[in-house]
């Protein structure tokens, strides 16, 4: 198996000697999102991240579904692919799976990725097909003026909802970490530096790398993570993920729980008990735990990457199968396929 | 005792039995024996969608027709010859469709009370009296090949499951069938299991050694080879003709083969074939559901390759939107349709016209396909290939109509020289010193550059909303809108399809009878049998939906009356009045079979005669 997935995500896209910056992947066209959009923050991120990679710019694709998130391919001068809505994983997949030699990328929203296009999602997640999915959560529908989205909390009051919404939503982590994701990560829109450590992660996993980024709305839901910028609670909340360090916030750390699960606790009472962080345990079940500690309301929300373990990407073993075919009957020829079944011949 | 031999020009043999007898699998076997003795064959499965429905009831009933004779034939014929029935569900689901004096070959051993009362039967047919119009032989296969198996180390259970070599080797004996391929076959098909591979093998040979040796059948049949035109001949159905068929195109237009697809009858052969084929370079996804088998086509095709999607009318309906896409995206697709019967689920195992008018309009927009129909099951490998043609030339999704009749059906296929198969390559777009304009387009084809990702020069934004001719930028502007939703029209109905041709022998005659896709093989019998009889009617068939050929109006406008029977209610008739004003005689049964040439023949007279 050639796939080591980390370090090696990009192992077979072109790189390029050429020096990149930051305007080589500013396309020309006008951006459209509105003032103050959490949007602007995550292209800006990307692309001046782009550059780091090094490749060529040619074998870099960004498709994404429909939403206010998914205009972002335009602005990128790489190639691009805005399709229709919630189906930007399956086209990707057919991309990424007959073209190892690209950079694949998927923008997509809360309500494209988990509500129309959710199927496409979770199977996208399971077969490890070699993608970036950077999934722009703002919990609620902004390109159709602001209905409740899938990731909404219950008693949402928005116009497709006066009485507040009956759903339960959708914990994105929880969700791709149950479809058994490679890649599994979490960041936050304001917070650039730690936005572009998970893509450099993710974009160094081969397979698939699921990043929910929060992203905020500020015409329909504004402020829906304001706890996670507000500079008086935002340490105290915020449970670093990294691999390998203790799982603790300014003041609460996290702890095996007597029922089996976790509990966050007050630091001082932690003592040796704080849970370190391993990414790669083949078993998702902590990494799911950690992923419930933000319900219900957000008291305290781990922020990084959940979840890195090595496994087979899906264009590799497609490729396999299509050179083990090769190796055992040599390459199709079109007239023995013919001429291959029971014939006769007359005259 | 020496037996009579009869020469017969032509047969028609129906195996019936439950779903788990071994029906499909007797016929097939049937089939391959006919092929390689000579014959022009045609076939007819017919077989509920259930895996396995109660046993031995007339919804359980499995059936296999074939047509074989000493001539060139054009369908599996209308009614059978011989009726094998392994039980009294299989006799009463198919005596109606036996004409008087044909022969009927029972298994006694199945008409036991019980299963004469699941199907209704008060009393047991084979001793009543109630078939003396037809010739009956009463044999007890299950108890027979038991007996032949008996030095075998097999339960009872097992050695009855033989009853199906039995029946085909008492059928081979009848009419003279060679038996080595069978035996060859079945020795393969257990190598695994010997002791089952040799009972079948006894079961087999018992069966021919009891047509010769009993006195129950006095005549023999022999049906001599027919005159084909020369050439490499092999069986095949319309599934993997297609399935062929796009393998083919892949190798004639150097792109790689990428499938996305979901299972559903009857398209899930076409799947299956293309998936033994990955030397070929080719990728078969199977989706998580029909719109991601689309997607990941699509997804394939922005990226290079040769993008497919089967699928039958349900997958179809989800499919749209993403169609749409690929229609405003300008990117070759090829949609394999194989019609089956509506609305909803329907009738999955039965076929159908009438996806034509949902591939013509079946999405929003001003969204042109253009259509191809395959007329026969072995032109389901021409027609995929020109249905790929279209795709790549015009950058466009094209639909590739196929049916459950010549998705299952076989006939025998002379094989195509390679070297002789249409080069369809293409060439992607290069950098050039001007700038790059996604939707420039070539001033003969009205088709847009293929540029693909990894091409260092080209970076360029597709997507679903409309774009200005030209540089592709997103555009609200109304006047670049209309000329847009012109040339994706214009486009279409500029595709270069042959002309229409018409079999008018004498040129004389006054009535044409028109039809596409399937009805092919019943509408060519129908007419030879009115010719034959000095009647007079011309006959055109139309494999191109979309755009139709040029001189189509001219063809319906030159005769006094048009006939077009469709297994639908007149789905194409109501196109071509529209385009034509042409006052269309339609024929229309939507029973989930094919036409009949006697029934095709009567509609025709009857117009003829109306004039």
């Amino acid at each position: 198996m050639s796939d080591t997935l980390n370090g090696k995500g990009l192992a077979l896209v072109p790189k390029t000697d050429a020096k990149q910056t930051l305007k080589d992947f500013k396309s020309d066209q006008e951006v459209r999102w509105c003032p103050g959009c959490g949007d602007y923050a995550i292209l800006a991120a990307v692309q001046s991240f782009l550059p780091e990679l090094g490749l060529r710019r040619e074998n870099i694709v960004f498709v994404s579904g429909i939403g206010c998130s998914s205009r972002f391919p335009y602005y990128l001068d790489t190639y691009g692919f805005h399709s229709i809505h919630g189906r930007a994983p399956a086209i990707a997949t057919g991309l990424a799976s007959s073209r190892p030699d690209l950079s694949v990328w998927v923008i997509t929203g809360d309500g494209d990725a988990l509500s129309i296009g959710g199927n496409h999602l979770i199977h996208a997640l399971r077969r490890n097909v070699n993608l970036n999915i950077l999934l722009f959560n703002n919990r609620i529908y902004g390109l159709t003026k602001g209905q409740y989205s899938p990731t909404s909390e219950i008693g949402k009051i928005t116009k497709s909802t006066p009485m507040g919404s009956l759903d339960k939503p959708f914990n994105p982590i929880s969700l791709a970490l149950g479809a058994e994701a490679s890649f599994v990560a979490r960041t936050i829109d304001s917070d650039r530096k730690h936005l572009q450590s998970v893509l450099r992660e993710a974009t160094a996993h081969r397979g698939t790398s699921l990043v929910e980024i929060y992203q905020n709305c500020n015409i329909f839901n504004d402020n829906a993570f304001e706890q996670l910028k507000d500079p008086e609670i935002r340490d105290d909340i915020t449970l670093r993920l990294e691999h390998g360090q203790p799982i603790a916030s300014a003041s609460k750390a996290v702890v095996r729980a007597a029922n089996g699960g976790l509990d966050v606790v007050p630091l001082a009472e932690a003592g040796d008990r704080v849970l370190v962080h391993d990414a790669h345990n083949p078993d998702p079940s902590v990494a799911f735990a950690l992923s419930r500690l933000d319900e219900p309301a957000f008291e305290h929300v781990p922020i990084g990457i959940f979840r890195q373990v090595e496994r087979p990407a899906y264009d590799t073993l497609m490729a396999e199968q299509l050179e083990e075919a090769v190796a055992q009957k040599g390459p199709g020829d079109l007239s023995d396929l013919l001429m291959g079944g029971d014939t006769w011949r007359i005259g | 005792m020496t037996k009579q031999v009869q020469q017969l020009d032509r047969v028609v043999i129906r195996f019936a039995g439950d779903s788990g007898d071994g029906m499909q699998l007797t016929g097939d076997r049937f089939t391959a024996g006919t092929a390689e003795f000579g014959n022009d064959l045609s076939t007819l499965p017919n077989f509920p969608a259930e895996i396995r429905a109660p046993a031995g009831t007339l919804p359980g009933v499995s059936s296999f027709q074939l047509h074989f004779a000493d001539h060139d034939i054009l369908t599996p014929g209308d009614s059978p010859n011989v009726l094998v029935a392994m039980n009294p569900a299989a006799l009463k689901a198919n005596l109606g469709d036996l004409p008087k004096g044909a022969d009927i070959i029972a298994n006694t051993d199945e008409f036991t009370k019980r299963n004469l009362q699941k199907v209704g039967y008060d009393a047991n047919p084979l001793e009543d009296d109630s078939l003396r119009e037809w010739r009956v032989h009463a044999v007890p296969l299950t108890s027979l090949t038991v007996t032949a198996l008996e030095g075998f180390d097999l339960s009872k259970k097992d050695a009855e499951r033989s009853k199906n070599m039995f029946a085909l080797g008492l059928l081979s004996w009848l009419y003279h069938r060679p038996t080595e391929h069978t035996i060859s076959f079945l020795e393969q098909k257990f190598a695994k299991k010997p002791e089952i591979a040799k009972a079948n093998i006894a079961a087999f040979q018992a069966g021919w050694n009891y047509g010769e040796t009993t006195e129950s059948f006095s005549v023999s049949y022999e049906v001599k080879p027919a005159q084909l035109a020369p050439g490499v001949y092999r069986n095949i159905s319309g599934n993997q003709a297609l399935a062929y068929g796009l393998i083919a195109a892949s190798v004639q237009s150097k792109l790689p083969l990428f499938l996305g697809s979901y299972p559903i009858t009857p398209a899930s052969d076409i799947l299956h074939e293309l998936s033994r084929h990955k030397r070929f370079g080719i990728r078969t996804f199977q989706a998580e559901d029909e719109i991601a088998g689309v997607g990941a086509a699509l997804g394939a095709a922005f990226g290079g390759a040769l993008g497919v999607t089967t699928t039958s009318g349900p997958g179809v309906a989800l499919k749209a939107e993403t169609i749409g896409l690929a229609v405003m995206t300008e990117l070759p697709l090829i949609l394999v349709d194989v019609q089956r019967a509506g609305p909803s689920t329907g009738m999955p195992t039965k076929t159908e016209q009438t996806d034509l008018l949902m591939a013509m309009f079946g999405r929003n927009g001003e969204s042109p396909v253009p259509i191809v129909a395959p007329s026969t099951p072995s032109d389901c490998f021409d027609a995929a290939i020109e249905a790929a043609r279209i795709a790549v030339k015009y950058r466009t999704p094209v639909y590739l109509l196929s049916d459950g009749y010549l998705a299952n059906g076989s006939e025998p296929w002379r094989l195509p020289e390679v070297s002789d198969l249409p080069d369809i390559s293409t060439e992607f777009a290069v950098k050039t010193d001007e700038e790059f304009q996604p939707y420039v387009r070539d001033p003969e084809t009205l088709s847009r550059p293929w540029a693909i990702p990894g091409t260092a020069g080209l970076e360029h934004r597709i997507g679903g909303i409309e774009k200005a001719n030209g540089s592709g930028n997103i555009s609200y502007d109304p006047n670049n809108h209309d000329l847009m939703v012109r040339l994706r029209q214009s486009k279409i109905d500029g595709i270069d399809v042959p002309a229409l041709e018409v079999d008018d022998p004498e040129g004389d005659a006054r009535v044409l009878v028109l039809g596409w896709g399937s009805t092919y093989g019943p509408i060519a019998a129908a007419v030879r049998r009115i010719r034959k009889s000095g009647g007079k009617v011309a006959q055109a068939h139309l494999r191109h939906l979309n755009p139709l050929p040029a001189n189509t109006g001219e063809v319906l406008k030159s005769y006094d009356k048009v006939l077009l029977p469709e297994i639908n209610l007149g789905q194409l008739a109501l196109l071509l009045r529209a385009k034509f004003l042409v006052d269309i005689i339609s024929y229309n049964r939507v029973r989930g079979l094919p036409f009949k040439a006697e029934e095709l023949a009567g509609v025709i007279q009857d117009v003829i005669d109306s004039e």
